[in-house]
């Protein structure tokens, strides 16, 4: 308990300064065990997000984007495990913390945001006996006033009638209300860090942009820092302050959201902006990346990306080290779009 | 000669059609019903009375979100669904009217490209089966020239034709999609419906298939009507775009004309809040409000309680479609 | 799950998402046929049972090689040697390893031609009942409508008389025999199976493929027999295997009860009924070996439907 009193506090002092990552992972590496192989879904992975930072953490499927969210929570289940590196989160590691600690710190320091909000909703529990639960689980607060914080909390994220819904079941909202109820319970204990998974991938478009606005507005307020894990990176383009580009388990670019969508430097990147039709004029053949992604059982050595690359070559068949070619710009690979860029 | 003559005729027109789904009381409902339990039949109007024509050759987008009945009108187009009410015509005569070997053309003709590549392939079903069976069945080839049909149609579509003995689980979702549109190819359409075809795609994988689809329109000369809620992807591949919301056109034109400066409140709303790549770190302004049920659609124009601009007409009087532009059609009371 | 408040992080939801992601990158190198084989013997009780019932169904179908004696001559059946302990030796010079009934037969060739005639009687019935259930089942989710609405009340009606009370009135009324109670069999048991297909059937209906094929111009039957009915096996083994076991189990009790099979043509029900009456008197092996014998035989079959459900039904999968 002494630990959980300590963290209440800490807070305030860590937030004062700036410089301090809420979160920094370093080379970790998260392998799953299967009868037919190693998949190494996480494959020397490092990153940091700052105090009311938004990092988006872009990918397709498979490049284990998600896997490196749940890593971070310590939701990897067997046959996963986190096989080595570290991820600090305000100084403390986590991979080496115990259960119990994890448990404490999950919807309590750290939140989480599915893409299907019915993993965070029980269905047969009222919301208001969720957000309450969900505040005294990590807090001693008596009833009325975790209502009151859930009140709070659900009017924080612009839904109509807050008092309302607070007395309606899951099932009673639909699927934007709920992806927005799921996003105050993930605000609730004023967390120093959300990793949202897709939130607003099965939402329509009208109702994605005004969960992003929320989510984006709550962020500043609040100076929670964020992950945002999305396929899509004009959604990110237009949220994150920062992001990072993953393919085959391993981060391939990271930057400055403007430095990274204008100037790519890694031939993966280049490829997948290219691919997006709003980039291209109407009609014409899209520039689209060769070959699928890879199979992550008994990937080869090397660079994952160099079947489909076009600038591939036999240096390739090393693993490229993550440089650090621009100020903030990291990126894994042997012949990056340097030129390009620094026109 | 025939092409000449039909020129004039679109090759699908949809006339005035509707779709109503009716949720039926059961025998206990009824029975509650009779007691006195204020039980009714609940109908959604999920198309309601749609006219839209499209010629040889052209590429129409349908956009709209969930709820809007886009999917509901594609599949009355490729005749999986009949519709409640109007008539869906291909090259000037009613597809429900249709018998004998005019039907199996019009059958042929209008195909439907699916979302989920994994539910819209038989697991069962070898991908030379899947692919050939319906051109075997309806004699399009024999027997024994099935085997060099599907080589040629799996060719066309970008898969190595090695692989046909396999089954759907063992391709990627980009590949299983191509199965797909090889099973549509098979039967020779004119006309392909995709329903959100590459919504479930990766990003990498769908400019392949967007490429693919562009391919096939030069090679078959194929019309397309292309569902789908994502708007650059729809702004890229049409040249004519529809809007729909809650069962109802609300504007249609050309594709620039309607990307440039969309007239109905609606369309501009969708139009500003999709997210662009060239829009960064901008301050997301959206439209407040749910998309109302389709079961319980508010009264007058479906978009009033959403909209920023709604005066009092709105609420009680539903918006024809005007002609406010040459070739292009809007539902919005501000037009008056 | 619910006392542990904090929702948002269900940890073993969590992890349940990870796994699609993986399965998308992981392009399965082995055939669906190679992972059913070997998630089925992962379970060293599934694979003992399929063993036991492989040896067992072996053995009756090998029945008059094996045995010294056959139970259905009465040339060779001799009174004399009626309800001799096991191990006894047979006027025919053989060792009654399990000894005999009361009629003189040998025990251990009685309950091999018994497995015969109940395992035959059992997978027939099956056979014939999931050839109807699965054509009405699946006309019924196809079809839809009144047509559904009507064949479903009739399986309901159906499924609310327990079978053993449907298969004791017919057999009343139909008179003993093989033939008649393969039809009492089929007519108790018809409505699981109907039942079974039209729910997996109404699942599949729904599916994209299926409006694939209809925009194809395929043919209703065409579609409900090549393309739905392939996908519905599986669930339709599973209740096969088990429904299997039901039906040995009833043909049992009926010809236990004696409105069964005759006299002539013991099954192991009728060897048990006929050792009951010795039990008091100590001669205990002329029912305990024949009734073993359907014990072990029933408890294997659905051993194996025990382990054809978990590897079959994908919600149970890890």
């Amino acid at each position: 308990m002494t630990a959980v009193d300590e963290t209440m506090e800490n807070p305030e002092i860590q937030r004062d300064d700036e410089t301090a990552p809420t979160l920094v992972v370093e080379n970790l590496k998260t392998h799953f065990f299967t009868r037919i192989g190693a998949v190494k879904a996480v494959d020397d992975v490092s990153f940091s997000v700052k105090t009311g930072e938004i990092l988006g953490l872009a990918g397709e499927s498979g490049s284990g984007k998600s896997i490196t969210g749940f890593s971070i929570l310590g939701l990897i289940d067997p046959p996963g495990r986190v096989v080595s590196g570290a991820i600090r989160f305000k100084g403390e590691d986590l991979v080496t913390a115990t259960p119990e600690r994890l448990q404490d710190l999950r919807g309590n320091r750290i939140a989480m945001i599915f893409q299907d909000p019915m993993m965070t909703l029980n269905p047969v529990l009222r919301i208001d006996t969720q957000m309450i639960e969900a505040i005294q689980a990590h807090r001693k607060m008596d009833k009325k006033a975790a209502r009151q914080r859930a009140y709070d909390a659900l009017e924080m994220t612009g839904i109509p009638s807050p008092g309302e819904r607070l007395n309606a079941y899951p099932h009673q909202l639909s699927g934007g209300m709920r992806q927005r109820v799921a996003i105050a319970i993930a605000f609730l204990n004023e967390p120093d860090l959300i990793i949202a998974d897709e939130p607003t991938t099965a939402l329509d478009v009208t109702i994605q942009a005004q969960i992003l606005h929320e989510a984006q507005a709550l962020c500043k307020r609040t100076g929670t820092a964020m992950i945002w894990i999305t396929h899509d990176l004009a959604v990110v383009a237009g949220l994150a302050d920062r992001i990072a580009v993953m393919y085959a388990g391993r981060i391939v670019e990271t930057g400055v959201t403007d430095d990274v969508i204008d100037k790519p430097l890694h031939p993966y990147s280049v490829g997948l902006l290219g691919s997006v039709p709003s980039a291209n004029k109407r009609g014409e053949r899209l520039n689209q990346i060769p070959g699928m992604t890879p199979n992550l059982i008994g990937l080869p050595p090397g660079c994952a990306f160099k079947a489909r690359c076009p600038r591939a070559s036999d240096q390739c068949d090393a693993t490229p080290e993550v440089s650090e070619l621009l100020p903030g710009r990291k990126i894994r690979c042997h012949h990056p779009h340097f030129e390009e860029a620094a026109q | 000669m025939t092409e000449q003559a039909s020129s004039s005729v679109p090759l699908i027109e949809i006339q005035g059609v509707s779709k109503r789904f009716v949720k039926r009381l059961d025998f206990a409902g009824k029975l509650a019903r009779r007691l006195g339990a204020g039980l009714e039949e609940e109908t959604v109007h999920a198309v309601d009375g749609v006219d839209l024509s499209i010629a040889q050759g052209e590429v129409v987008g349908l956009v709209g979100e969930s709820g809007c009945g886009k999917s509901t009108l594609g599949r009355m187009v490729a005749g999986i669904m009949p519709p409640s009410d109007g008539a869906v015509l291909y090259k000037g005569r009613d597809i429900a009217s249709l018998s004998g070997d005019d039907k199996l053309e019009a059958t042929f003709a209008v195909q439907m490209i699916f979302q989920d590549p994994f539910s819209s392939l038989n697991p069962r079903m070898r991908v030379e089966d899947i692919v050939g069976e319906a051109p075997v069945v309806h004699g399009l080839v024999s027997g024994n020239g099935k085997s060099d049909y599907v080589d040629e149609i799996l060719t066309k579509v970008g898969l190595d034709p090695a692989l046909k003995r396999r089954y759907p689980h063992q391709f990627s979702g980009g590949q299983r999609q191509r199965i797909g549109i090889a099973r549509a190819l098979a039967v020779k359409p004119k006309f392909l419906v995709c329903d959100e075809a590459i919504a479930a795609l990766d990003v990498s994988i769908q400019a392949q298939v967007i490429n693919l689809f562009m391919d096939l329109r030069e090679e078959f000369d194929l019309t397309y009507l292309f569902i789908s809620h994502d708007l650059s992807v729809v702004e890229h591949i049409s040249e004519r775009v529809v809007i729909m919301y809650l069962g109802r056109v609300v504007e249609a034109a050309q594709a620039e004309a309607l990307f440039a400066a969309p007239n109905h409140p609606y369309a501009r709303a969708l139009l500003s809040e999709v997210p662009r790549l060239d829009q960064r770190k901008r301050d997301f302004q959206p439209i407040k409000g749910e998309i109302p049920s389709p079961l319980d659609p508010p009264p007058g124009c479906h978009f009033h309680p959403r909209c920023p601009q709604a005066f009092e007409a709105c609420s009680s009087a539903r918006p024809m479609l005007k002609t406010i532009a040459p070739d292009r059609i809007s539902a919005c009371h501000l037009n008056d | 799950m619910s006392t542990e408040a904090t929702p948002n992080l269900a940890g073993a939801d969590g992890a349940a998402q990870a796994a699609p992601e993986l399965a998308e990158t992981g392009a399965v190198v082995e055939t669906p046929f190679k992972r059913f084989v070997s998630e089925f013997f992962e379970s060293r009780v599934a694979m003992g049972a399929l063993f036991t019932l492989v040896a067992i169904i072996v053995a009756a179908i090998l029945a008059p090689l094996i045995t010294p004696q056959d139970p259905y001559d009465l040339g060779q059946v001799d009174i004399m040697d009626g309800r001799l302990p096991p191990g006894s030796e047979a006027f025919a010079e053989y060792t009654m390893v399990l000894g005999s009934d009361g009629a003189g037969r040998d025990l251990y060739s009685a309950i091999l031609y018994g497995l015969r005639i109940s395992l035959a009687v059992g997978i027939t019935s099956g056979l014939i009942a999931i050839a109807i259930g699965m054509s009405v089942g699946l006309l019924a989710a196809y079809v839809g409508g009144r047509v559904e609405a009507i064949i479903m009340r009739i399986v309901d009606l159906q499924l609310s008389f327990p079978a053993a009370l449907v298969a004791l009135m017919l057999v009343a009324l139909l008179g003993k025999g093989i033939d008649k109670i393969i039809l009492a069999l089929v007519v108790a048991q018809w409505a699981y199976y109907a039942r079974t297909v039209r729910g997996s059937a109404l699942v599949e209906r729904s599916k994209e493929y299926v409006e694939a094929a209809a925009s194809l111009g395929l043919s209703h039957a065409r579609i409900m027999f090549r393309h739905i009915l392939p996908n519905c096996l599986a669930p339709l083994i599973v209740v096969g295997t088990i429904q299997t076991a039901h039906a040995i189990a009833l043909e049992a009790t009926l010809s236990f009860l004696g409105v069964g099979l005759p006299q002539t043509e013991p099954s192991l029900g009728v060897l048990i009924a006929n050792g009951f009456e010795y039990m008091l008197s100590g001669k205990y092996w002329i029912s305990v070996f024949p009734g073993l014998a359907l014990l072990i035989t029933i408890v294997s079959i659905n051993l194996v439907g025990d382990q054809l459900r978990d590897v079959l039904n994908p919600r149970l999968k890890r």
